[in-house]
């Protein structure tokens, strides 16, 4: 048992490590399938959050149809990805566009719910505040709500991010390119070393990005409105139901 | 449809158990495992960042990743069904360390301060005033673990295990959209009634909290 463990366990690192992978022309060549990774996952990241984010504003700023936002929000949590991209690439045929507009649909629900939340969570006192000194209503979203609402509003992105990352992996098995052919070819093909090699890429690839997204996130997001939830001190007088809604609407779900 | 339940009934039910072991046991596990870590987390302030630093990294791998990175650390065949209970197990674990924590540091000065008075040790006031008042949280992150493993299982179709995800790779391949959708319908289901079924029961361990005042 000892040895049959050990022995694939050197060869893992076989696929990574060989300098043909890496060429361009390769079959399965690895910076080839990263970078249709990474085009698939901005695209569909970009199309989804210009549609779920002037839709969570408008909603959160007006607070009609908000049954939408949070219902969405918790339709999206429970939805298994997988088998709605099987399911749609099933009806429509293989191809990259239906899986791309999958993809895209799966990236609205987090961004729209958490731009909603986060508008909502802006303190009434400010958005009066802001109207007091004259601020017109579209001045009150844009200069007052959406600054204090970034915070949850990255988070939304930052989940939908992820979201698109790893379903885009899945979807190799319904024909899409990127990183997720490395493992699923390699599970048909029972090659150890390119399923390692490719767990080991997506892995770094939803680390770094999930990293970067924090640090456009430390860029943007006013220091005065930080993430507040990481200051609580022991014995504060901040009651108990504050972590609650941040579990709820500030963690995504791993996909 | 209901042609295809009626043909397929007792592998649809098997994939249904099948789904409910692989998702179920990861949050016992992994809320068992959280309890101390989160704790820790607590207490410990120089631990509380690398501990949810760790679990946001974990938090971001996608599922396929970790389900096939598992058989290479712990040295078993990739196809076991280890791997999805191990990386689903992961998952939860990342999830609730964090919550334990948050939750054990939401709790009020004034109420520790009462149970001092009143002669509580460290244990009794954990067991008996912390995680009694840290009920609520708890259960919203145990709420969360449970409807995303539910959902997440689904993905181990592809490494031999997947429950309800049996169905999509079926349906999939045979060019059918019924097992899909069932699959789909079936899961979200699950989701659902275990949320509910988890609300109802912190109704029933935090009675305070109905009666309307803010514990």
């Amino acid at each position: 048992m000892s040895t049959l463990a050990v022995v694939p366990m050197l060869n893992y690192f076989g696929y990574l490590f060989d300098a043909a992978n890496w060429k361009l022309s390769a079959d399965n060549s690895i910076p080839v399938l990263l970078v249709q990774h990474l085009i698939y996952t901005l695209v569909a990241v970009l199309v989804s959050a210009l549609i779920a984010l002037p839709l969570g504003l408008l909603i959160g700023h007006t607070n009609r149809g908000a049954f939408i936002a949070i219902g969405l929000g918790n339709l999206g949590r429970s939805l298994p990805t997988f088998g709605l991209i099987l399911l749609l690439v099933t009806m429509v045929g293989v191809g990259v566009v239906p899986v791309l507009v999958a993809l895209t649909v799966l990236a609205i629900p987090p961004i729209l719910a958490q731009t909603y939340a986060g508008i909502r969570s802006v303190d009434p006192a400010a958005v009066d505040a802001a109207v007091g000194m004259g601020m017109r209503p579209r001045q009150v979203l844009l200069d007052a709500e959406v600054p204090m609402a970034l915070p949850l509003i990255f988070s939304g992105l930052r989940s939908a991010l992820l979201q698109v990352v790893a379903t885009a992996t899945v979807a190799a098995y319904a024909s899409l390119g990127g990183l997720g052919r490395l493992l699923v070819d390699g599970l048909s093909r029972n090659e150890y070393d390119q399923i390692f090699a490719g767990a080991i890429l997506v892995a770094l690839l939803a680390i770094t990005l999930d990293y970067l997204s924090a640090a456009v996130e430390r860029a943007v997001v006013s220091p005065g409105v930080r993430d507040t939830s990481r200051r609580r001190t022991r014995g504060s007088r901040r009651s108990a139901q504050t972590p609650v809604e941040d579990t709820e609407t500030a963690l995504s779900t791993p996909r | 449809m209901i042609t295809y339940i009626s043909n397929n009934y007792h592998d649809i039910v098997a994939d249904l158990v099948q789904h409910l072991w692989l998702a179920l046991i990861p949050v016992v596990v992994g809320a068992v495992l959280a309890l101390p870590v989160g704790y820790l987390a607590a207490r410990r302030p120089a631990l509380y960042q690398p501990i949810i630093n760790l679990g946001g990294v974990i938090y971001s791998i996608p599922s396929l990743a970790v389900f096939l990175l598992i058989p290479v650390v712990i040295g078993v065949g990739v196809l076991s069904p280890l791997n999805v209970l191990l990386g689903l197990t992961l998952y939860t674990l990342a999830l609730l360390a964090r919550t334990v924590a948050d939750a054990l540091i939401s709790v009020r000065g004034e109420v520790t301060e009462a149970a001092v008075a009143l002669g509580y040790r460290p244990i009794r006031m954990l067991f008996g005033v912390e995680l009694p008042m840290a009920l609520p949280v708890l259960f919203a992150g145990l709420r969360v673990a449970t409807v995303a493993n539910i959902s997440l299982v689904s993905v181990g179709a592809l490494v031999g295990s997947g429950g309800l995800g049996n169905l999509f790779t079926s349906g999939f391949q045979l060019g059918f959209t019924e097992p899909i959708i069932i699959g789909i319908v079936l899961s979200m289901l699950l989701a659902v009634v275990f949320d509910v079924a988890l609300v109802l029961i912190q109704r029933q361990l935090t009675p305070w909290s109905r009666a309307g005042g803010r514990a």
